[in-house]
């Protein structure tokens, strides 16, 4: 028996927008990266916004949470809304300067400029 | 009425399940509980992490234990 299987309070739900522009992908890509670097765990924004009850509730009771949305569109904030959800911390990908565009070709750098940008969103209390 | 503790064998999900039980004890409402420990079935439910509760179908929570006044609530008591 150990008490670390289970979530701990302190686990982070990372919910990327993962829209079809550069920007989706890159909330997508710091998702992925920062979840196997271990700082959070990705979560799927798509239960939310069908309002599935697992996905719901789970957002409803974590207690540290980011919505990682690419553009001022702001799909993962309406999701989170439309489904009851308070929203507790908020990045927008565009805000780095980085501008929307189709190509998915996605700079390391880019990548690295979003998850830095999580962590500091997630460092003020 | 069915109440599905779900959680792979921790001491927290240990604690709900005790929590949750002792709850139906003492409701006195005829209740099924069941421990989900197998990682598909708990995957299905969608949660992001556990101990979860669903009563009826309904996930009531998510990553933490609740009390037995909230277990009496869900149940109706």
């Amino acid at each position: 028996m150990s008490d670390a299987c289970c979530a701990p309070g302190g686990d982070i739900m990372l919910l990327p927008c993962s829209g079809g522009s550069n920007v989706g992908q890159l909330s997508n890509q710091a998702a992925v990266e920062l979840t196997r670097e271990g700082f959070g765990k990705m979560f799927c924004l798509a239960g939310i916004g069908g309002r599935l009850p697992g996905f719901v509730q789970s957002a409803r009771d974590v207690e540290r949470m980011i919505v990682i949305d690419g553009c001022e569109i702001a799909c993962g904030k309406a999701a989170l809304e439309g489904a009851g959800v308070p929203l507790k911390s908020y990045l927008v990908v565009t805000d780095l300067d980085i501008g929307k565009n189709k190509d998915f070709n996605l700079n390391p750098q880019d990548v690295a400029r979003v998850k830095d940008a999580v962590k500091d969103v997630l460092a003020v209390p | 009425m069915e109440i599905k503790v779900l959680g792979p064998g921790c001491a927290k999900c240990h604690k709900t399940e005790e929590i949750v039980r002792a709850a139906v004890q003492e409701s006195g409402v005829e209740v099924h509980v069941i421990k989900v420990s197998d990682a598909m079935e708990i995957a299905k439910s969608g949660v992001f992490g556990t101990p979860a509760v669903i009563v009826d179908g309904q996930v009531k929570a998510v990553g933490k234990i609740p009390s037995k006044q909230d277990v009496l609530n869900w149940i109706g008591k």
